[in-house]
């Protein structure tokens, strides 16, 4: 069963990361690699990234068959997508606990985890 | 079928047996395992073009011990060791191809690994799938699936498992994971077989075939039976359960002349002998369950209170929230839908909210004619469903009420 565990950026979450040391920042890293490799030694990571800043952010849409193209809004967003861990795990539990080890979720920020749509079906 | 086609199938089929052979020789499944790995690569990559040798088990036995004595070679403790055995010819009684099967499929579901890994493990061992084949089947990355291999060998070298049939006190539960991990295998293809990338290895037919092996090996136990019949019975409609743009048609919508009339024949053959010979347990009952929608002429001629008596026996043998939802659409069928929505209000507070739940009581409903508590149940279960087909399915369901 697969799970995505999104890791959120909100004013809150922002505030409290100017408040830490450059060491701190660093060990946040290493919080970060740290549980790549457990997920990997696992066998549970399936693929994990941070994203980079909201601001970077294209919206797309399709106009009369044209693909049109702008910046944001996405820049003045108060909560964002920062990064995700897409993780296989045998149970909903493991894949909680997975989201409750990120530095994020540990510094108290908003760390969400969805079961991925699967193309299961059962005979009705 | 072209070369390459029949080259895998054949070393699928030798994989066990070399396994089994080169364990038995030097101990220390874990070498042993990604030896044989690299011998049928070769083999893969050679075999096509240069044809197959006289004796294809003896050339992957002797590349698989070259293999292993290179690895060896740089370990010196165990010089002596590698020129005894390395001198000893292929000899055709060190193949014993059914044992090695059995004790190879109990030792990849050792009780000390995860269902997970359990699967990998099985399938690259016992079904001769490279690492990458099993990769594009789980739908996951290649070095997932080699870290789940690699973690597995490692935990079984750890909890000291030895190459032998498990002890006479353990066999029965050990066969009791093998066949749910076999059952595992085969809903994994069973499920994701529509609207799937090439080159994606049929986890269906690996599950049947791996099962048929175990039967092989083990003809009289009904619950091998069970499950091989329960895997064909199933499988025997996939023609007829997907429509070309992936959406599922439920059971009482297909078009049964698509359905395997050859595998209803064989399924519903081996599981009526085993419920005249054999203990009868919760693989026979589904698949007993199974033939019985099978033979039926079209979904008026089901024989529900039949169903209905399997889902009792079912209820008391395995009980578990779809057996319990079966059950009741089943009552349904034979005593009306009102009954059955008040066997369901009594069952709910047991079935820990599990989205089913929704999707019973709309068709519950539906057939009660309360179109529009259906259509809320309907669209509660589609929102809560993890699956795409059946979230499609439900959407519909929904829509098509008048």
């Amino acid at each position: 069963m697969r799970y995505l565990i999104l890791i959120h950026s909100n004013p809150r979450s922002r505030a409290l990361w100017e408040t830490l040391t450059d060491e701190q920042r660093m060990e946040f890293g290493r919080g970060h690699m740290a549980l790549g490799e457990e997920m990997d030694a696992s066998g549970e990571r399936v693929v994990s990234h941070g994203l980079t800043d909201p601001g970077l952010a294209k919206r797309v849409w399709v106009q009369d068959g044209e693909t049109v193209t702008s910046d944001g809004p996405f820049a003045e967003v108060k909560e964002y997508l920062a990064g995700f861990y897409l993780v296989d795990c045998e149970t909903e539990e493991q894949a909680l606990a997975w989201a409750a080890k990120t530095p994020d979720a540990q510094l108290g920020g908003p760390v969400e985890v969805r079961p991925i749509l699967d193309m299961s079906t059962l005979d009705l | 079928m072209n070369v390459t086609t029949e080259v895998e199938d054949l070393l699928r089929a030798l994989a066990p047996q070399v396994l089994g052979v080169l364990v038995r020789r030097n101990g220390g499944f874990d070498t042993c395992e990604d030896a044989v790995q690299e011998a049928l690569l070769a083999a893969a990559q050679q075999w096509p073009a240069e044809g197959v040798p006289a004796n294809p088990t003896g050339w992957l036995i002797t590349v698989a011990q070259r293999r292993l004595t290179e690895v060896w070679r740089s370990e010196a403790a165990r010089r002596r060791r590698e020129e005894a055995v390395f001198a000893a010819d292929v000899d055709d009684a060190e193949v014993s191809t059914e044992d090695d099967t059995l004790t190879l499929l109990t030792m990849c579901c050792h009780p000390s690994l995860t269902r997970g890994s359990q699967v990998a493990l099985t399938l690259r061992a016992v079904g001769g799938l490279t690492t990458g084949e099993i990769a594009r089947a789980l739908l996951v990355p290649e070095s997932t699936v080699g870290q789940r291999i690699s973690r597995a060998k490692a935990k079984i070298k750890a909890a000291g498992a030895t190459f032998a049939p498990p002890p006479a006190d353990e066999h029965d539960a050990r066969v009791t994971a093998v066949l749910s991990v076999l059952y595992l295998i085969f809903n994994e293809g069973h499920t994701t077989s529509s609207g799937q990338a090439l080159n994606r290895v049929e986890l269906t037919g690996e599950a049947i075939r791996l099962t048929r092996q175990l039967r092989r090996r083990m003809p009289e136990d009904g619950e091998v039976a069970g499950l091989l019949a329960l895997m064909l019975l199933t499988d025997a409609r996939r023609p007829a359960r997907t429509r070309p743009d992936g959406t599922l048609v439920p059971l009482a919508e297909q078009d049964r002349t698509r359905w395997d009339r050859a595998a209803i024949a064989e399924g519903t053959e081996l599981i009526t002998h085993a419920l005249a010979t054999a203990t009868i347990g919760p693989y026979q009952l589904q698949a007993a369950i199974a033939a019985v929608h099978d033979e039926a002429a079209g979904p008026e001629d089901t024989d529900w209170t039949q169903i209905l008596g399997l889902y009792e026996l079912l209820t008391a043998a395995a009980p578990g929230p779809m057996v319990t939802l079966n059950r009741i659409v089943a009552v349904a069928m034979v005593r009306g839908p009102a009954t059955a929505l008040s066997e369901l209000d009594r069952a709910e507070p047991t079935l820990g909210g599990h989205y089913r739940v929704d999707a019973v009581r709309a068709h519950l409903l539906d057939l009660a004619g309360d179109h529009e508590a259906a259509r809320v149940h309907y669209e509660k279960a589609a929102r809560r469903t993890l699956s795409l087909p059946e979230q499609q399915y439900l959407t519909a369901c929904a829509r098509s009420l008048p």
